[in-house]
């Protein structure tokens, strides 16, 4: 398992893995939008952490398509598929999909302070906005690898993808900003929407998997 | 163990592609499935490897014990596409398989493998700039890596030179020599001493006025 985990990185990481795609899509996002609603750095600063959490969602939707189509392009997916007896097949998706959160979306989390810093979020914002992403996303990345084990046989499957993930993860999104809005405004709880953001992660981690799973096992052909 | 396909029929989409393949394959015997484009030999090796389900009749693996306990346990399939990445070199994508297909001690390792497939000397490579014979010939060193009792190959020479289809052979005689299983789905001769032959034929259909029946 752990080297299934180290491949998938090393191929995030090397030519043509597109882990790359998702940080500059991040980036492009996040800077186009001061350009957009214009230099008040007030307003900026309010909608700062919804506009990074809208951007990494949109990141994370960007390369999950080739979850599975690069291995089912190469025939490696049937050989996962086929060792089910050994390897719990809801285990393996997990791992493909913890390699790919870790070579698609942590640089994500990590570039976020920096783009914090271009919406003028306070310090304790950008902190909480980078804590919330760090916990939110991975839920984005199991949601996604329901979607992307069903859309795999198909040729152009990347925007069915999108569509039918993007309503799912409405809720990730929802606390994961109200949590990093809760960090700044004072009135606004952060622990609550903060640990309900953990919960849907940890749900997800069991359910989007074995979903995930039984997508792959009866879409072979 | 035995492998035992009983009134064994497939479909793809809905539509039968064969039925009534009925075989029995025991300890260190080959099997070459042999027939026309579009007869089935590909489909019926994926209804053996457990990827498409069995239409009707039934396909088992007897006498596997604890080790082997369904088909797909037992087997190694070789399908059309060799299964490795072209960004990681041959060794990293040989040593993969290694870590993740295998657990007994009969596994080979990588450097040896590659010795039995000729590639001794490029394991260094990335798998791109492999050509498409000697991509094969990698794809062949991975049945070495882990050890399965059952091969299921299609096409396994496809694209293979007579050096390495005679080298080829070789391994597959050690394998059945050795307790081994293979299914071959094929159009060339294998080289195969003693190996059984199933010939697939095109499902007769009826034409009514038009229609399919």
């Amino acid at each position: 398992m752990l080297a299934l985990y180290l491949r998938d990185l090393s191929l995030s990481i090397r030519a043509g893995g597109g882990a790359l795609t998702g940080i500059i899509f991040f980036l492009a996002v996040v800077v186009a939008v001061p350009f957009g609603v214009g230099p008040d750095l007030n307003l900026l600063s309010r909608i700062g952490p919804a506009i990074l959490w809208i951007a990494a969602l949109l990141a994370c939707l960007l390369g999950l398509d080739r979850l599975f189509q690069a291995d089912r392009e190469d025939g490696s997916l049937d050989l996962l598929v086929l060792s089910a007896d050994r390897h719990f097949l809801a285990l393996t998706v997990l791992v493909k999909c913890l390699a790919h959160w870790t070579g698609s979306v942590l640089p994500l989390v990590i570039a976020a302070p920096l783009l914090g810093l271009f919406m003028n979020i306070a310090p304790v914002g950008i902190g909480a906005a980078m804590l919330t992403l760090a916990v939110g996303t991975p839920a984005i990345t199991f949601i996604g690898a329901v979607g992307a084990a069903v859309a795999v046989a198909l040729p152009r499957g990347g925007l069915l993808i999108s569509v039918l993930v993007l309503p799912l993860t409405i809720p990730v999104l929802i606390f994961g900003v109200s949590a990093s809005y809760g960090a700044v405004h004072d009135p606004d709880p952060f622990m609550q929407p903060f640990l309900i953001l953990a919960a849907l992660t940890l749900f997800l981690a069991v359910i989007g998997p074995v979903a995930a799973a039984l997508a792959l096992r009866h879409g072979a052909d | 163990m035995r492998l035992i396909a009983d009134e064994l029929g497939g479909e793809r989409g809905g539509e039968s592609v064969f039925s009534g393949i009925g075989f029995t394959l025991g300890v260190g015997e080959p099997l070459t499935v042999t027939g026309p484009n579009g007869s089935g030999k590909s489909t019926l090796l994926r209804v053996v490897a457990g990827f498409l389900p069995v239409a009707e009749g039934r396909i088992a693996l007897e006498g596997g014990g604890e080790d082997y306990p369904t088909v797909a346990s037992a087997c190694h399939y070789l399908g059309h596409s060799n299964a490795m990445k072209t960004a990681l070199t041959v060794v990293e994508n040989l040593a993969f398989w290694r870590d993740f297909l295998g657990e007994t001690d009969r596994d080979l390792p990588v450097s040896e493998a590659l010795e039995q497939v000729g590639l001794g000397g490029i394991g260094h490579l990335p798998f791109a700039y492999l050509s498409t014979g000697q991509r094969r010939r990698a794809a062949i060193a991975k049945l070495l890596v882990a050890h399965r009792p059952l091969w299921l190959l299609d096409e396994p020479t496809a694209g293979l030179d007579k050096a390495s289809e005679a080298r080829f052979a070789g391994l597959m005689q050690a394998h059945c020599a050795a307790g081994g299983m293979i299914v071959a789905a094929t159009h060339l001769p294998l080289g195969l001493e003693g190996a059984r032959e199933l010939r697939m034929g095109f499902k007769e259909r009826t034409v009514i006025a038009g229609g399919i029946c």
